[in-house]
């Protein structure tokens, strides 16, 4: 882990609650709120939330949380950090704050929203949320063109730990993600194993839904499941599980170094261009993940990546980067589209298709697995699945590898 | 009202059924087991009469791997007391389960007080829907199938219960009590519970053990699996090429030929 990584890591969330919040400096951080009110006006659900963070610190300086506590207004927070990113105060309203006042309002909920609650439900008996077999978690690999080695089969140390996570294991499009991420590694002669069917989701959403008792559930798991085996360094395709691994894995003793697939490639773009050989003539539009950018600052790591394939013309989107616009699918979001539909809520993953495609762009390329199924959805909710496909960025180095 | 619920642990489908060497059962190495859904809604139909009108909701299950989650579940959910019957046969039949449910009910003096048996009107082992029949039978009580909502009556001596009939019908039941009830689904959808409630219900509860009758004890006339298998593959779907107006013909010309037009 580097010394940047070390750093940031916030203490336990297992210790910390909202009657502690002051025993802790982020804790304190959140009490020297100014009421600007930024939070409020860079939310994406903002304008429809009873209590967005200004209100809820509002609340709270009031001894009033319970009111926010018994709504279910925070259901439409999707963890995006942007409320976060964009704190004057430099608040850790996403990381610290959000996830204790949501955890009381999940444990207040008269009712789950039905996919929602399925989904949590399938995440605990499966280690999933698509209620997919556990047993067949790394089914995907038999259709992979390069060899991939299972740990649990073959257990002899290794230098990379992939962590596919859940998207990329069971859904179709996430497996084409899969296989193109294996033929990298491949190429590029890295060391790399699976844990196989002992891999269960990193569960992040589940903690920023305010589900913690799951999240830990995850976390337990995975952490002994990674004792078992010896390897350097995980690199995972979950934009979310890396969140999970760098900031709540490590204050329960995850110390291996952990990096992203995209930055990690980007780390190897010198020894990558000379493999990608081929010329694909596509304008592409970038999508930063919430995770990844806005949390973590890997804006420049994908693009590079892009404008390394021959023939491939970048073009940005009028929200980018710190302002871009969520998917939608964090924070629980991936499984309560019904729900916002009903709210008459606009979906996120719609917003963001619409001003993807006023760029002219034929390819939005993504870095986070929900990415995919979120905006490819969208597209052809809008009428716009034939001016423009969605691809992971390694699938656009891996399609430009081809011969 | 005092209320018991009985929940059986079922195959859960997700996983791929492999049928045991000896071919008159499931293969239990690649077996997982599940509650039975209905059994979930009759635990989650339990909880909303005992939030209505208060009471005791009391939780019998057979014995099964992962039944203990089941159990404490159940307490996170509201359930007051959940107990497990140990030592059986195990692969019990429908038959047989209601037998030993019947059999344990009756020797327990406050379970057989209760005022209602509320337990799944099916499951993916009983689609005959037979266990509550039985039970109700061994035990002397009157049984409803199929029902969707319970509501106590004012003079606590009767329920309420709708049954679903086919074509949307509903009847309304008065079902005077004790009585047993299958449960199709509750009045709305079984709880969510969150982890952390069931990680504090297993420090805070303990299951009671209750002993399996044997299956004589029971007095069950059993009946034998003679064979399990899974279904066979007859013949192959054969699948029509072409313009919908070539296949519309193609499909025609097939439907004349088997003398079907």
């Amino acid at each position: 882990m580097t010394d940047a990584q070390a750093t940031t890591c916030p203490s336990s969330h297992r210790e910390m609650t909202l009657e502690t919040l002051a025993d802790f400096p982020e804790g304190r951080e959140v009490l020297t709120c100014i009421q600007c009110g930024m939070c409020a006006g860079t939310c994406p659900y903002g304008d429809v939330m009873d209590y967005p963070p200004r209100r809820i610190i509002s609340m709270m300086r009031a001894g009033m949380l319970e009111k926010v506590f018994s709504s279910d207004s925070l259901l439409a927070c999707v963890a995006c950090y942007a409320c976060m990113a964009k704190c004057p105060r430099g608040i850790q309203l996403t990381e610290v704050l959000l996830p204790l006042v949501k955890e009381q309002v999940f444990a207040r909920l008269p009712e789950l929203p039905a996919e929602l609650h399925k989904a949590l439900g399938n995440t605990l008996r499966y280690g999933n949320p698509m209620a997919e077999s556990a047993k067949k978690r790394a089914a995907w690999v038999k259709t992979a063109d390069v060899p991939i080695r299972i740990l649990p089969e073959d257990p002899r140390p290794v230098d990379v730990l992939w962590f596919v996570e859940c998207q990329n294991s069971y859904y179709p499009r996430g497996q084409d993600i899969s296989r193109a991420t294996a033929r990298l590694f491949h190429r590029l002669g890295i060391d790399f194993a699976i844990l196989g069917n002992e891999e269960k989701c990193a569960g992040e959403c589940a903690r920023l839904l305010g589900e913690t008792g799951l999240f830990d559930t995850l976390m337990d798991y995975n952490m002994a499941v990674f004792q078992n085996y010896q390897f350097n360094r995980i690199v995972t395709s979950g934009a979310h599980a890396y969140d999970a691994f760098k900031y709540q894995y490590s204050a329960v003793g995850f110390k291996y170094p952990m990096e992203h697939t995209t930055p990690f490639f980007a780390r190897y773009l010198e020894p990558l261009r000379p493999l990608l050989t081929r010329k694909l003539n596509y304008k592409v539009t970038y999508h930063d993940s919430c995770c990844l950018g806005r949390h973590n600052g890997f804006y420049e790591e994908p693009r590079d990546l892009l404008r390394a394939i021959p023939g491939v013309k970048l073009v940005e989107m009028p929200h980018n980067r710190i302002s871009a616009i969520c998917c939608g699918g964090g924070g629980g979001g991936m499984w309560l589209d019904t729900y916002y539909k009903a709210k008459g809520y606009e979906r996120l993953s719609e917003r963001r298709v619409k001003e993807a495609v006023t760029t002219g762009a034929d390819v939005l390329a993504v870095s986070c697995p929900y990415e995919v199924s979120r905006f490819e959805d969208a597209l052809k909710v809008m009428g716009h699945d034939k001016k423009m496909v969605v691809r992971d960025v390694t699938e656009l180095l891996a399609e430009a590898m081809e011969v | 009202m005092n209320i018991l619920v009985l929940m059986r642990m079922v195959p859960d489908v997700v996983e791929e059924l492999e049928i045991a060497p000896d071919g008159k059962g499931l293969d239990t190495e690649y077996l997982r087991m599940i509650v039975n859904e209905s059994d979930d809604h009759a635990l989650e139909q339990a909880l909303i009469l005992k939030e209505r009108r208060g009471g005791k909701v009391t939780v019998l299950a057979l014995d099964a791997p992962d039944v203990d989650d089941v159990l404490f579940s159940a307490v996170a959910k509201g359930a007051d007391r959940v107990l497990k019957i140990e030592g059986g046969d195990g692969g019990l039949t429908t038959r047989a389960a209601a037998g030993v449910f019947a059999k344990v009910i009756d020797s327990q003096s406050d379970l057989k007080s209760v005022d209602v048996v509320l337990t799944g009107v099916q499951a993916i082992d009983d689609l005959d829907a037979l266990v509550a029949p039985i039970l109700s039978r061994r035990l002397g009580l009157p049984y409803l199938g199929i029902v969707t909502k319970v509501t106590l009556d004012e003079s606590g001596k009767a329920v309420t219960a709708v049954r679903e009939f086919s074509a949307g019908v509903r009847g309304e039941f008065e079902v005077p009590l004790p009585a047993v009830l299958g449960i199709q689904a509750a009045e709305k959808p079984p709880r969510y519970v969150p982890v952390a409630k069931v990680r504090a219900a297993m420090k805070s509860h303990k299951i009671e053990s209750v002993g399996a009758p044997t299956t004589a004890d029971a007095g069950l006339p059993l009946i034998e699996v003679m064979r399990m298998r899974k279904p066979e593959v007859s013949s192959h779907a054969q699948m029509l090429d072409g313009a919908p107006e070539e296949i519309s013909k193609k499909l025609a010309g097939i439907f004349t030929e088997r003398g079907l037009l």
